[in-house]
């Protein structure tokens, strides 16, 4: 499949987006701007991208504790990212929510999740709700080798498999639940064959190529769209980082990132658009400088964003406090 | 109003049918909700006049159940739920506990999540320990979730369609040996608030707190004590979160002296949590120690003899009740 050049600058774009945002996070939690946990997705830029590429502004994603990427691929704004980690009032989540839980329903972004699994149920009623009501929206459910071991993917799997719900089953392999390599985790090499369990098509693409995921998914968005049901896409990928900023990383494998590293999507990317001649030199350079711009701006938001009154964290549990009898 | 006498059960179908005809967001999903009707003849007739799509089976898959249902509502639909038994609620902790309850305020207020989790309540008779609880304390120390215990035909068909025109989750507690209770019910839609304790019966010498099936024996207590010219106000929350503390504290001042009931287990029950409140805003006018009655702190039983022992009745109420007699006497 050949893509315009414009789509594939975007594609380059959004990962180098993924990419800056998840290093100037760290840094700055380093420096002491960001109080609370970062479990980034350095090295897996590909699949985010390449998998909301394929969804429109009106379909919905559900996230997890890793999702900054897929926040970032779905439109979600830098700035309010950024302040959210800080902490901060203008933050996403008003600075309740953190890196965890970060959401935007404007943008159909359900919301990351501190726990593994725990966003499976909610991506099948989202996508029931569109059945329902006849709308060709589709719900994206990233999660990851860890979480497909939780009940909660046999349940919503099994709910989407017999209602035909149009959910898309984004599993990010990096090979690692945690601090356990994946192959100590499950039987199954290829975890997507798991959908053939539930009656719908499972695929496995190489997670560091933003166009396989992109055309994997949007071949999947398609058939949710049509009333074909769900489809579960494994990518395979692997994080560069710890599971968490921090994790001492004892349990990898000897000589396995060096290979990843080879595979880095990024570097990758830009030399296939060198390459075919798709983009120039200065052309990707403007898009890189540009990336950097947008995130010295959403650092310094952040950085003079006022924190939030005390008062707020006594604010918004309910909608209904019925006189102040609850918060 | 127009009233009529209708059952506990007709009176919950009753107000989820109003709502359904008025707004298509709402569906009822659950195990057997359609063809069963309900394995407590809730929603029988439903999937008649409303059809499979919004009056749903599911398989058995409950942290599915009440996780689509937050989906769901988190996009726009009004979701009514059923759990049928309470102790299956644990099947879905997670789900409940640290999506559904936290999703408006992780959020920063954006998530809406109307979403109404109708679960039963209460030992129906030999149904043993994991089909016998009364789970309505589990979820009062997760701040998100608000606690709704029906004590009557009325307040369940009122309570229900105020939890299903709200933005908030709540948890529907239906005791499941009220389903047959008759009552007299308005015909017409109307609704019962949160935080607003109904004083069932007034009266001035010991205030009886009661929740859901507790209530109807409290006021079985109240007619054999006004015999002795023993006269109790039973109240009755019928909320537990939001909880009317002032209706609660006002009886007290009144009477001096407070049994709290309910069919949950004593250790962390709702009366746990009610005491807690007298102690520290009613403690002037208390004359005397507050009571609990309440299932002892045991799992259900399966013997009617053990059963029997370990659940609060009518009798432990007018024990507890004359107790505060005995005491003065000793």
């Amino acid at each position: 499949m050949t893509q315009g050049k414009e789509f594939l600058l975007e594609i380059y774009r959004r990962m180098v987006l993924v990419r800056e945002f998840e290093l100037r996070a760290i840094e700055e939690r380093r420096r002491g701007l960001i109080p609370g946990f970062i479990h980034s997705c350095v090295g897996q830029e590909a699949s985010a991208v390449g998998a909301c590429l394929a969804l429109r502004k009106e379909d919905v994603i559900t996230s997890t504790h890793r999702g900054h990427g897929h926040l970032l691929a779905k439109g979600g704004e830098p700035k309010y990212m950024m302040a959210e980690l800080a902490a901060k009032a203008p933050g996403y989540c008003k600075g309740r929510g953190g890196s965890l839980h970060i959401s935007d329903f404007d943008l159909g972004i359900l919301g990351a999740n501190g726990i593994v699994g725990g966003g499976f149920p909610a991506a099948a009623g989202a996508a029931l709700a569109f059945q329902m009501r006849k709308e060709e929206r589709v719900a994206l459910c990233f999660f990851g080798d860890g979480a497909i071991n939780e009940g909660t993917f046999h349940e919503a799997a099994n709910l989407a498999g017999v209602w035909k719900l149009p959910v898309i089953f984004l599993l990010e392999n990096n090979l690692y639940g945690e601090g356990t390599p994946q192959d100590q985790a499950s039987p199954l090499e290829d975890l997507a064959i798991r959908a053939s369990s539930y009656a719908f098509p499972g695929v496995s693409v190489d997670g560091n190529d933003p166009l396989a995921v992109y055309e994997a998914t949007q071949e999947a968005v398609a058939r949710a769209r049509k009333g074909g049901g769900a489809t579960l896409v494994e990518c395979k990928t692997y994080r560069f980082r710890g599971h968490y900023e921090g994790d001492p990383q004892v349990y990898r494998k000897p000589g396995e990132m060096a290979e990843w590293m080879k595979k880095d999507p990024i570097p990758t990317f830009r030399e296939k658009l060198l390459k075919d001649k798709t983009a120039s030199e200065n052309e990707v350079k403007a898009v890189e400088d540009g990336i950097r711009q947008v995130l010295d701006e959403a650092v310094a938001f952040a950085t003079q964003a006022p924190v939030p009154q005390v008062e707020e964290a006594l604010a918004g549990v309910y909608a209904d406090t019925h006189n102040g009898l609850v918060f | 109003m127009t009233m009529r006498e209708i059952t506990y059960r007709e009176a919950i179908r009753e107000a989820m049918s109003i709502e359904m005809r008025k707004d298509t967001s709402v569906f009822l999903m659950g195990e057997d909700v359609g063809v069963f009707g309900g394995v407590w003849g809730v929603s029988e007739g439903m999937l008649g006049e409303f059809g499979a799509e919004r009056v749903r089976d599911t398989p058995i898959t409950e942290a599915a159940i009440i996780g689509a249902g937050l989906g769901a509502a988190m996009v726009g639909m009004r979701p009514i739920v059923e759990i049928m038994f309470g102790d299956f609620l644990m099947c879905a902790g997670d789900q409940i506990v640290n999506q559904v309850a936290k999703a408006r305020f992780m959020s920063g207020g954006k998530a809406n999540v109307p979403l109404v989790i109708r679960v039963t309540t209460g030992a129906p008779g030999s149904a043993a320990a994991q089909h016998s609880q009364s789970p309505e304390s589990w979820f009062m120390n997760v701040p998100g979730i608000k606690i709704v215990c029906p004590a009557t035909p009325a307040d369940a068909k009122g309570l229900l369609l105020t939890a299903l025109r709200g933005q908030d989750p709540v948890m529907f507690y239906e005791h499941k040996m009220l389903y047959g209770e008759s009552g007299a019910v308005p015909e017409e839609d109307f609704t019962v608030p949160f935080g607003q304790a109904a004083v069932v019966r007034e009266g001035s010498d010991v205030t009886v707190i009661a929740v859901g099936i507790m209530v109807k024996k409290a006021l079985e207590a109240a007619e054999a004590l006004a015999k002795e010219g023993i006269s109790l106000e039973v109240i009755d929350p019928r909320t537990l979160v939001p909880l009317d503390r002032e209706t609660l504290i006002r009886s007290v001042a009144k009477t001096g002296r407070v049994v709290i009931a309910h069919e949950a287990h004593e250790r962390g029950g709702p009366g746990a949590e009610i005491a807690a409140v007298l102690a520290s805003d009613a403690v002037e006018y208390l004359d005397g120690p507050v009571l609990r009655v309440a299932a002892r702190n045991v799992p259900l039983p399966y013997s009617p003899v053990l059963e029997n022992y370990v659940l609060p009745d009518a009798a432990d109420i007018i024990k507890a009740v004359r107790s505060f007699w005995a005491q003065k006497g000793a």
